[in-house]
């Protein structure tokens, strides 16, 4: 949902490095959209968090310029922002009631009292823990802590809300329901949400936009499903959703399409994405949902061979390891439909695939041309 | 609980005693440093050399001697053999029934002119404040050291000089203590020697002796241990300062620091042995006093250290410093030159009055 | 009451079974802990009641003279008549039996407490009453010394052969006893404890301050900082431990003397001049500046350990929710500081006041603590009763701060590291 409006937030060639030496976040462009929740996704020590410490206020940029509504804040205190933050350990204050830190917000924002009562007790509904005001943090759960740490970072109404990997601390099911409620608040308020995660399947939950980190560079910025269904290179291929990996050297070009020969010499046709020309090494991205075993369907254009290692059932579908063109890992999801390949272990099967849904990107890290 | 300590030292000296019938340990308490090394190379070497089987423990707590021999006492684990004291403690101590009383002429060894112990000691010196629990070694005297280099022409030479401020400005260095002070107040305000303790005796001489410490309070620094004052001294922060005489001899012979003796109305006091009550090996603590307080043994620790030998006839035996060669006797305080005025503790007016003006003092220098 | 009770396969109530399961495991426990219970047993708890009753302990008159003390129960000590001619006569024969018994010693020192002058009178007495051995006996012990003739004295050996007295306490806060048994103040020039107790309760109490603000920062560069220079600045904070006691306070006299560094380098700079040196040691200045040296590291350590577990995030959600740097410091640090801050207070506090050594060396005239009092009559004048009184009070005075602090902050928030 990258829409026409003004950028909320905008980053202008932004550079940190924390010992002078290595570059911690390198050239970071990037435009905020107002009301847009983006969700800055990448591996740890991958930049992501640093920018959003930048954006903060608790880290300055080394070089370049961060905007707020057009101001630039490079100089601008934390306190003087007004960004809501929500933190990964919440960080409530401990020695104060949920009431007392809702208030606190508006407390230094020398607000009346009536109004802070209001807008606390309008906070506690929004979070639906109306009753708990009068309780310490550590009398509440995780996931009320959660809630009150969100509701916090909103009670001042701001513009743009940080949160930095707020469900970290969460089991799996309280994280997937906080997820939607987050989504949730986001939606009713229009509040700007950037979001920083290193669960993908959080980011693509959630996002209107994700920007995939690693290296201190965005590898890609996209809506979830573009991001999911074209990957620009092997790294998001790999980082984002469930990836079939195969090495190749490009034999020919062919418009949009080229041709490559597999490491055992079997040669397919993909989606020329990221590909420097032939004799080129190409990292081959192939989603497992798209592969099919079995001869027939007209639109797998590209069929090749492989030996069947292991199965896993799992009840809607069963998920079938294969040894490709020397990759032992090769996964395909064979549907558990009424009439769906019997697959045996050790078995060598015929496989086909869509062109367009093989994707040829760029070597990959460690995947350098053989001499 | 440093009463119940005693018992497993006690036990062990026990065991270790059992090996060789005869052999025995001998734990004695003195002040440590260089004044148990006088006595150590004095008295423990030769009496240690003469008898293998005794061996003599040093214990340097005679800074709290009184405290820890009245706790050992009263808990019955006597661990101490022999005790050195200062003769104010050692009333106390006989007092309180801590220490054994002595005989001397059937404890001591009498002089080698086969003068009796009790006549060849100073006259008095063993029955301090009429107890009789108390050898003296050594007399040492609480005197003043000024600095050389602190006053222009005429240097200070009375007591009366100590307090004119005018003639000899520039801070002094007194102990912080009623006793001596108070005394020394009155004669330099005029009061004969021989009649401080009149004076004192009377609620005005008290309030005299105050009156006098007034003038020069504000430029006292008041001093609790003995290294203090010579270190004033030395550094410069006092121009004259109360020492023990020894002290001060260790500052200006073996140190060279700037400074001189002044003797005049110096205060004469005794340091010695007692036994404890109770102690294991009595028997053995007499022989070894027998020897260590004989004429010669006295005189021979004022090689190591500037203190007067208690015994009339160790004076003429007194000779050379054992490191620095120099003649010793001109350093002494009961020397004649620097013993021409001296006042001799009254230990019985203090023992009634020290509580009382311990008190008074504190808060005199409180206010 | 219960229709049927659970029982174990072998018939047993189960609840009976479970009680015996967790008394051995109780028991287990326990043992674990009996040698530190006993050796605080010895060491602490006897010790203290040993103390308290020493301060009113007072069985040396009616042990002494045991005759004299009952021949007295029936003589009237408001009166003006000195007792009759029958406690003389057990008097002498007391005194007499003590002075053999040696015991005579004690009693003079006891006495003296209370009335200078006791001891000279019982001591020369001892020997002379020997002589005495029929009647007159009044007008021989008399003539032996005039003081006998003074009814005071009767009086005071009758008010003191209770078993218990109260005069250690008194006299442990500037009070006596007058001849009549009236408590009265001391005379002006011989008081000393109060004024004493309150300046060591005011100076600790600085001290405590002193601490609490140069320790604070650097607690706080502790637990903020990169760990190895965190770790360096650790060393620096516990170097002082691994010094001893009386190297650092002579230091500070070698720093802080007249003719010391410091002086010298303000003289240098031209800050003061050569005849106008600071007095800064031997009085209340030298106590704080060495005091405060000495007790920062128990103020830095607890604060440090509280401070540790501060997550940064704290004091930056501050910020992000619009507080100043100084807001955020006083209405979120410092709250999740306090727990540090009593537990350091307190610890540096108590310490402070019960401080003896380094007080005595820089104190001087002015700057001594009570303590010194109390180490002063335990080893040199033995007067251990007034001790005991001093330090009872001392201990009442540090309980007392001790509940008001758990009254104010709450002892369960107190953490010690």
């Amino acid at each position: 949902m990258p829409d026409a409006q003004e950028a909320l937030v905008a980053f202008e060639g932004v550079q940190k490095t924390y010992d002078g030496r290595q570059l911690v976040v390198r050239d970071l462009n990037l435009d905020i959209a107002r009301g847009e929740f983006l969700t800055m996704l990448g591996p740890s020590g991958s930049g992501k968090t640093t920018c959003l410490m930048m954006l903060a206020g608790f880290e300055t940029p080394t070089h370049g310029r961060i905007l707020l509504n057009g101001t630039e804040l490079n100089r601008v205190p934390p306190h003087r922002r007004g960004i809501g933050m929500v933190f990964q350990n919440y960080a409530l204050f401990p020695h104060m009631t949920v009431q007392e830190n809702l208030a606190f917000p508006l407390e230094v924002r020398g607000m009346s009292r009536a109004e802070i009562e209001t807008k606390v007790a309008r906070a506690l509904d929004m979070v639906r823990l109306p009753e708990f005001g009068g309780r310490r943090p550590a009398q509440l759960s995780g996931g009320q802590q959660q809630r009150v740490a969100v509701a916090r970072a909103l009670v001042f109404e701001p513009d743009l809300v940080l949160m930095d990997e707020p469900l970290g601390a969460l089991d799996k099911n309280l994280r997937e329901e906080m997820q939607y409620e987050i989504k949730h608040i986001h939606e009713s308020l229009g509040v700007t949400v950037v979001y920083v995660t290193h669960d993908q399947s959080e980011a693509l939950t959630m996002s209107n936009r994700i920007a995939v980190f690693d290296d201190g560079v965005i590898q890609q910025l996209a809506t979830p499903d573009v991001l999911y269904e074209k990957p620009e290179n092997a790294f998001v291929a790999q980082f984002i959703g469930e990836n079939n990996r195969l090495i190749a050297r490009v034999t020919e070009m062919d418009g949009s399409f080229c041709t490559v020969e597999l490491e055992d010499g079997q040669k397919v046709r993909a989606l020329s994405v990221n590909v420097a020309g032939a004799g080129e090494i190409t990292t081959l991205s192939l989603r497992p949902e798209r592969v099919v075993i079995g001869p027939g369907q007209d639109f797998a254009d590209n069929r090749i061979s492989g030996r069947v290692e292991e199965l896993i059932y799992l009840g809607d579908h069963i998920r079938a390891r294969l040894t490709v063109a020397g990759n032992d890992s090769f996964i395909v999801k064979v549907a558990n439909a009424h009439d769906h390949v019997r697959l045996s272990q050790g078995s060598e099967v015929p496989l086909g695939w869509a062109s367009e849904d093989c994707r040829a990107l760029d070597a990959g890290v460690g995947n350098a041309a053989p001499a | 609980m440093r009463l119940l300590f005693g018992s497993s030292a006690l036990a062990m000296g026990v065991v270790l005693g059992a090996g060789t019938a005869l052999a025995v340990d001998l734990t004695v308490v003195s002040w440590g440093g260089a004044y148990t090394a006088s006595q150590q190379k004095a008295y423990h070497d030769p009496y240690m050399a003469a008898n293998p089987d005794v061996k003599i423990i040093n214990d340097d707590s005679a800074a709290e001697g009184l405290a820890k021999l009245r706790a050992q006492v009263e808990s019955g684990n006597v661990t101490w053999d022999l005790v050195d004291m200062v003769a104010s403690d050692a009333i106390t101590a006989c007092d309180e029934g801590l220490i054994e009383e002595i005989d001397p002429d059937s404890m001591l060894a009498a002089a080698p002119d086969g003068t009796p112990a009790s006549q060849d000691f100073f006259a008095g010196t063993l029955t301090p404040g009429g107890t009789n629990c108390f050898i003296p070694q050594i007399v040492y005297s609480t005197t003043f050291g000024y600095r050389t280099d602190a006053f222009e022409g005429e240097q200070p030479s009375t007591i009366a000089d100590v307090f004119d401020l005018e003639k000899f400005p520039g801070r002094r260095a007194l102990e912080k203590k009623p006793i001596g002070n108070l005394e020394w107040a009155l004669i330099a305000d005029g009061v004969p020697g021989e009649q401080v303790y009149e004076v004192l005796n009377t609620e005005e001489g008290v309030d005299r002796a105050f009156a006098k410490l007034d003038t020069i309070k504000e430029s006292v620094v008041w001093w609790t241990k003995g290294a203090q004052p010579p270190q004033l001294l030395a550094d410069g922060e006092v121009v004259i300062a109360s020492a023990y005489n020894g002290r001060l001899f260790s500052a200006i012979a073996e140190k060279n620091q700037p400074i001189a003796m002044l003797w005049d109305w110096q205060v004469f006091d005794l340091d010695g042995w007692v036994i404890p009550k109770g102690t294991p090996n009595k028997d053995a603590v007499l022989e070894y006093l027998m020897f260590a307080t004989d004429t010669q043994r006295l005189a021979d620790q004022a090689k190591f250290i500037s203190y007067g030998p208690a015994r009339y006839s160790s004076g003429p035996l007194v000779g050379n410093h054992a490191d620095l060669g120099i003649d010793m006797k001109p350093h002494m305080p009961t020397n004649e030159a620097n013993a021409k005025t001296i006042l001799n503790f009254d230990y019985v007016w203090w023992a009634d009055h020290r509580a009382e003006l311990d008190e008074r003092f504190n808060a005199w220098l409180a206010k | 009451m219960m229709a049927h009770e659970l029982t174990t396969a072998d018939g047993v109530p189960l609840r009976i079974s479970l009680e015996r399961a967790l008394l051995r495991s109780r028991i287990r426990a326990a043992l674990l802990v009996v040698p530190l219970m006993a050796f605080l047993l010895f060491a602490f708890i006897l010790p203290i009641f040993d103390m308290l009753y020493r301060s009113v302990e007072n069985t040396i008159v009616a042990q002494v003279l045991p005759e004299t003390v009952i021949a007295l129960q029936d003589w009237d000590e408001t009166g003006d008549a000195l007792p009759d001619e029958a406690v003389f006569k057990t008097a002498v024969a007391d005194i007499q039996a003590a002075f053999k018994a040696k015991t005579l010693g004690r009693l003079a020192r006891r006495l003296n407490y209370e009335k200078p002058g006791m001891a000279s009178l019982l001591r020369k007495s001892g020997r002379r009453s020997l002589r005495i051995t029929e009647a007159p006996w009044s007008e021989q012990l008399i003539k032996i010394d005039r003081k006998w003739g003074d009814i005071n004295i009767w009086r005071l050996i009758k008010r003191e052969s209770d078993h218990l007295t109260e005069s250690y306490f008194l006299a442990a806060v500037d009070m006596r006893l007058d001849d009549l048994g009236a408590v009265n103040w001391q005379p002006e020039n011989r008081q000393i404890y109060l004024q004493l107790f309150w300046k060591t309760v005011w100076m600790s109490g600085l001290i405590t301050i002193l601490c609490l603000l140069l320790g604070y920062p650097v607690a706080f560069l502790l637990a903020t900082l990169p760990l190895r220079t965190s770790n360096l600045l650790m060393v620096l904070v516990l170097l002082p431990f691994w010094t001893s006691l009386l190297v650092r306070t002579t230091s500070w006299i070698a720093l802080l003397q007249t003719e010391g560094v410091l002086n010298d380098l303000m003289v240098v700079v031209g800050l003061i001049s050569d005849d106008g040196r600071l007095q800064m040691i031997h009085n209340k200045i030298g106590t704080f500046v060495a005091m405060t040296h000495i007790l920062l590291p128990f103020m830095i350590l607890p604060l440090y350990s509280v401070m540790k577990t501060i997550p940064p995030s704290y004091m930056r959600a501050a910020r992000s929710l619009g507080a100043t740097p100084f807001t955020a410091f006083v209405r979120v640090y410092l709250p999740n500081t306090v727990s540090g801050i009593g537990a350091g207070s307190i610890l540096v506090f108590i310490l402070s006041i019960g401080y003896y050594i380094t007080p005595a060396l820089v104190g001087g005239r002015t700057g001594t603590f009570i303590s010194n009092f109390i180490a002063s009559h335990v080893s040199e004048t033995l007067n251990w009763g007034l001790a005991a009184a001093l330090g009872v009070i001392l201990l009442a005075l540090v309980l007392a701060l001790y509940l008001l602090y758990d009254r104010i902050v709450g002892i369960d928030n107190m953490k010690l590291g």
